[in-house]
């Protein structure tokens, strides 16, 4: 019993849509849009209160740009960023990798209690536990260098992926591996030739996350580092291109905008990605 | 005729030996099992667990950045109960976490019905509605709070225009009830996408002969919402919302870019205030046991998402 919709009711029904959709479109673009705007424009206009403030008006300038690279070390920052996240991802997901597929699939006395565990330890907030962590990579000797952050992100990193490709393993029928066992392959070769191919879209989507979250990651790099040389990008922004009571809006926003670039850039490549893994994984929100 | 070693050897049928020992015993189940999440397990004893009774330590040591301290029972949390900011920051971390989690969750539950819908550029709308979860929290953080400045705020310029407010409009991050509507509305606008689209998902597992049937018998709209789909969304709900729980509760970003936990401590959670008593002032040992106030709610979610996954 389809209901047949008028021409009438579909317009009236997609209308409603629309325009429900729209505030919310608005509220998570504007201070995006917002961001960009301000760093394009001269400080005479920023800080003129009778300026519409939504446009550029007296001409789009890349000064506060120009300032970042030439007066400010966001350059090293970026470098940082990018080293940081490329090896803490790689580390934590070969691991993860591991550690999934033995939860996902083995059978052993407490395989159960040690999924819980990784559950449990996927729920911990970085918040809780970045002053003893301070201290350790003190002991370390790690302090204020970007292995710091190369340590520590793991132990976020790895609880999330592994519980993330522990869904991707187990959605692998168990026939193909226990044929390829059969016909004489070794259980590593297994898991390298059969069972990860087969487990690619999981790889990918832990791989996106780690990167997302490691670029983002803000406490630790804030509390660990303290070197102008040795920052990430995100703390390198906020911490260092405010000075006194003066704010750089214009370079601060500058800034803002161009760290975020290389977030977007994957987003953009991989949005069915980070809507799957989001919604498979629970992902720390 | 005897058969030796030597031949064993040539026909490829290598004796016992060390190394093939070794591999049979790694073939094992067990052992490979083991083998595969030790990596993982030393990581988590070393960089989570040790840290963590650290934590409990340092909260019952007078330890100072620079001077580790000496066993003080539980002077530190003596000290914290009796500090008025504390009483405070117990207060602000219930008011934003409780207001927070509820608009998440029903802009959260209506976001995702209307991306349920079949509007064309679908794909672009999530796109643009999950940007804010994806965008680095501190730097969106900071356009917001260029977006709430004193002098040149945009929202006051619009709302002034509008005739919402009187010239020159609030000082949204010095004034005690605005700096926590302004935390509370960015934490909103960050976590928002993640509610949304983990409920769309549950939203597009409903069958559709549900909706059919509860058509049949000719409920409404607002009565299928009601009656059909948030009964099955419950269970998608209550996850995401326990999620949303413990890391709104232990937010740090937002306070700590917008407002520093100002003015005058009314939008201190326990995360800024351990960073401000921990790092800035140097004391761990009472930043360590403020943190450390973290831990109950942590428990408790655990505790109700272990009992949720269990019931599946």
């Amino acid at each position: 019993m389809a209901s047949v919709q008028s021409r009438g009711a579909r317009i009236r029904s997609a209308a409603f849509g629309y325009s429900n959709v729209a505030p919310f479109v608005f509220f998570a673009l504007f201070p995006f849009y917002f961001m960009l705007v301000t760093s394009l424009k001269p400080d005479t206009e920023l800080y003129d209160l009778k300026a519409v403030p939504f446009l550029v008006q007296t001409g789009v300038i890349d000064d506060h740009y120009t300032f970042l690279f030439k007066k400010s070390d966001f350059a090293t920052w970026m470098l940082n960023s990018l080293i940081v996240s490329v090896v803490a991802t790689a580390v934590s997901l070969a691991i993860s990798i591991l550690a999934g597929y033995s939860l996902a699939r083995l059978r052993f006395p407490g395989v159960n209690s040690f999924g819980t565990a990784v559950f449990i330890t996927y729920l911990v907030p970085p918040t809780l536990l970045f002053l003893p962590l301070s201290q350790v990579v003190v002991w370390l000797g790690i302090s204020d260098t970007i292995w710091s952050l190369i340590v520590t992100y793991p132990t976020f990193l790895v609880p999330f992926s592994t519980w993330l490709l522990m869904g991707y393993f187990r959605t692998i029928p168990k026939e193909v591996e226990e044929c390829a066992l059969v016909d004489g392959a070794s259980r590593a070769q297994t898991l390298l030739r059969i069972v990860l191919p087969m487990a690619i879209p999981g790889i990918v989507c832990a791989t996106l996350f780690g990167f997302t979250l490691t670029w983002n990651e803000y406490i630790y790099a804030l509390t660990f580092v303290s070197q102008t040389a040795n920052k990430t990008a995100v703390v390198g922004v906020t911490a260092d291109l405010i000075r006194g009571d003066i704010y750089y809006w214009g370079s601060l926003m500058a800034g803002a905008v161009l760290a975020s670039v290389p977030i977007v850039i994957v987003y953009v490549l991989f949005l069915d990605y980070y809507v799957s893994g989001l919604t498979a994984g629970a992902v720390k929100g | 005729m005897a058969v030796g070693p030597r031949a064993i050897e040539v026909a490829g049928l290598a004796r016992p030996g060390r190394l093939a020992r070794l591999h049979e015993w790694w073939e094992r189940e067990h052992v490979f099992g083991y083998g595969l999440i030790l990596p993982a397990l030393v990581l988590l004893v070393c960089l989570v667990a040790y840290p963590f009774f650290m934590a409990i330590y340092f909260s019952l040591s007078d330890y100072w950045v620079g001077s580790p301290g000496e066993f003080v029972g539980f002077d530190n949390f003596r000290a914290i109960l009796a500090n008025d900011v504390f009483h405070r920051t117990v207060w602000n971390s219930f008011v934003f976490t409780t207001i927070a989690v509820t608009l998440k969750t029903v802009l959260g539950v209506w976001l995702a019905l209307l991306l349920a819908r079949n509007l064309r550029f679908k794909r672009l709308i999530r796109g643009a509605v999950l940007l804010p979860w994806v965008i680095p929290t501190a730097l969106s953080t900071l356009g917001w709070w260029w977006m709430f400045d004193s002098l040149y705020s945009v929202v006051n310029w619009t709302a002034i225009r509008l005739g919402i407010f009187d010239p020159p409009g609030p000082n949204w991050l010095g004034v005690t009830g605005y700096a926590m509507t302004a935390v509370i509305s960015v934490n909103v606008w960050r976590g928002l996408p993640f509610f949304a689209i983990t409920v769309l998902a549950g939203l597009v597992a409903i069958p559709r002969e549900y909706y059919e049937a509860a058509e049949v018998d000719g409920a409404g709209s607002w009565h299928r919402f009601w009656h059909v789909t948030l009964p099955l969304l419950k269970p998608v709900i209550a996850v995401v919302t326990l999620f949303s729980t413990i890391f709104t509760f232990s937010d740090f970003n937002i306070v700590y870019i917008l407002t520093r936990g100002g003015p005058v401590n009314t939008t201190h959670l326990f995360a800024t205030l351990a960073y401000q008593v921990g790092l800035t002032g140097g004391n761990l040992g009472q930043g360590a046991a403020i943190s450390l106030f973290l831990f109950p709610m942590l428990a408790l979610v655990v505790f109700l998402q272990l009992r949720w996954i269990r019931k599946d």
